[in-house]
């Protein structure tokens, strides 16, 4: 703990919650009854951030491949969980948003590596992963709930389809482009924005920490560019499993409402 | 019946959520004829449809389409001898022409113009009609779109499930002389669920009273309606029977 003390910056630290303390008050002031949950989330945040440092030091010293893999694994199955949790009502959450997660850290991960765009040493590839895995988790979410509610809701066309010769497939094409589309328009309008709304966070944390923008804004392209990457084949690939999952071999559609949301 | 029927359904029975939908249900339909299904709500009439064409697997019985057992084949290939018109008029994206070629396009194939104007007027449609987007037309005309694009795919079977019941009377009206021409011109063997006894009488040679999941009564509708030796028939037609089993 005395290590921990004296490695960071308490003072400034606790300076910058002052911020804090004022929304506290001004909360109270209004009646908004947001203390509570203020001081919980601020005291959380200090140890995650605290203790999620600490082990990815670790990780930079040992510099080993298996303490890399093992973090990526427990990063995707965490995610692949939340996810799945969302989704509820959907058949086979889980085995979806760990294979389309995981797809996605495989194929970007890869190319980064195969392009060399960077070396495989934890210091590039765990926050890059932790990015694409954070992403794909939110966007999973999103197209899974979607798909879920649209084939529910669209029932009668789907069925009408299917009536007419079409596969579960083809029935479904509709509702998985709409969905797909919808959950990828927070990142693609982010890509398309970047810089000129806000600065992105990476980029804003290479510049805090002196590095000279130039650099910093090479760093965040690499990132924007395999983020994107890396979310549009979880969402396509959360999709198109999802899209399958409600459809029988024999092209029938599942009935959602016997299936609990 | 001398002809092999053209639907053939045999001790058909289905379960849902530990309630019996369906008690060994027994139905036939002559080539070439409408026969209807009426009864209660809740009876089970649109899941008998829905093992038809395989929109439902037919968990226990038999059901025989055209002499073939429709558990045999490819369910895809079922659906495109079996049209079905569902309740709910449906416009699928697109043109009055897209919905119709929808089928066909299925199997890359591609209706002429001709073949489309031809099952627009068969369905009671003006050709004029087909490059208007769908889902802007009236519920009627929507549900004459669906007649028209199950005809596309040349079907020897309709599934009709109750096809007017969100329909006004003029665009009931409409729908049923559009079903009458397609029976006579293309030969085309119809199953009609309904809740109207009345339509059972204009469009149909053979009714089925479905009741708490059985066939109760069945005949020709207008000895079934008019005659005094089905009791339950007039008791739904005074609204007295319920979806129990009597």
């Amino acid at each position: 703990m005395n290590q921990v003390l004296n490695d960071l910056d308490l003072g400034r630290i606790a300076a910058s919650l002052a911020l804090v303390v004022l929304a506290g008050l001004l909360s109270r002031v209004q009646r908004v009854g947001l203390v509570p949950e203020l001081a919980w989330s601020s005291v959380r945040a200090f140890i995650q951030l605290v203790a999620v440092g600490y082990a990815l030091q670790f990780i930079f010293d040992a510099d080993t491949v298996w303490w890399t893999l093992l973090l990526l694994s427990i990063m995707t199955t965490v995610a692949a969980l939340t996810s799945a949790g969302r989704a509820k009502g959907v058949p086979g959450a889980r085995r979806i948003t760990i294979l389309s997660i995981g797809t996605a850290v495989v194929l970007t991960l890869g190319l980064v590596l195969l392009l060399r765009v960077f070396a495989f040493t934890p210091r590039y590839i765990i926050p890059v992963a932790g990015m694409v895995i954070g992403n794909s988790m939110t966007t999973c979410s999103l197209v899974m709930a979607r798909i879920r509610d649209d084939l529910d809701a669209g029932r009668d066309h789907v069925e009408t389809a299917l009536a007419l010769g079409a596969s579960g497939r083809c029935a479904a094409r509709p509702t998985v482009t709409r969905s797909v589309r919808r959950a990828l328009v927070p990142i693609v309008d982010t890509t398309r924005t970047v810089g000129l709304i806000k600065l992105p966070g990476a980029m804003t944390g290479m510049i805090l920490a002196g590095a000279s923008p130039v650099d910093a804004v090479q760093i965040q392209l690499i990132i924007i560019y395999v983020l994107v990457g890396g979310t549009a084949v979880s969402a396509l690939a959360a999709a198109l499993l999802t899209s399958r999952a409600f459809f029988t071999p024999q092209h029938q559609l599942l009935a959602p409402l016997l299936v609990k949301k | 019946m001398s002809a092999p029927a053209a639907i053939a359904i045999g001790g058909l029975a289905l379960r849902r959520g530990g309630r019996r939908v369906l008690d060994r249900v027994d139905l036939e339909v002559a080539p070439g004829t409408v026969a209807a299904v009426a009864g209660p709500s809740g009876g089970g009439k649109s899941s008998i449809l829905r093992c038809v064409n395989r929109l439902l697997e037919p968990p226990a019985g038999t059901v025989h389409v055209d002499g073939r057992d429709v558990t045999a084949g490819d369910p895809v290939e079922l659906r495109r001898r079996v049209g079905m018109v569902f309740q709910q008029p449906v416009a699928l994206p697109g043109t009055v022409a897209e919905n119709v070629r929808f089928g066909p396009a299925q199997v890359d194939r591609l209706l002429t113009d001709t073949q489309l104007a031809e099952l627009l007027e068969l369905s009671g449609l003006e050709p004029a009609l087909a490059d208007r987007p769908a889902d802007e037309l009236s519920g009627g005309q929507v549900q004459r779109v669906a007649l028209a694009r199950c005809l596309a795919n040349e079907p020897s079977v309709l599934l009709l499930d109750e096809p007017t019941s969100a329909l006004d009377p003029a665009a009931r009206n409409a729908v049923e002389e559009a079903l009458g021409r397609i029976v006579a011109e293309r030969g085309v063997t119809a199953l009609l669920v309904t809740h109207d006894l009345e339509q059972a009488r204009r469009v149909a040679q053979r009714l089925y009273l479905l009741a708490g999941g059985k066939v109760v009564e069945s005949g020709a509708p207008a000895a079934m309606l008019d005659g005094e030796d089905h009791p339950l028939t007039a008791a739904f037609a005074r609204g007295e029977l319920t979806g129990e089993a009597p």
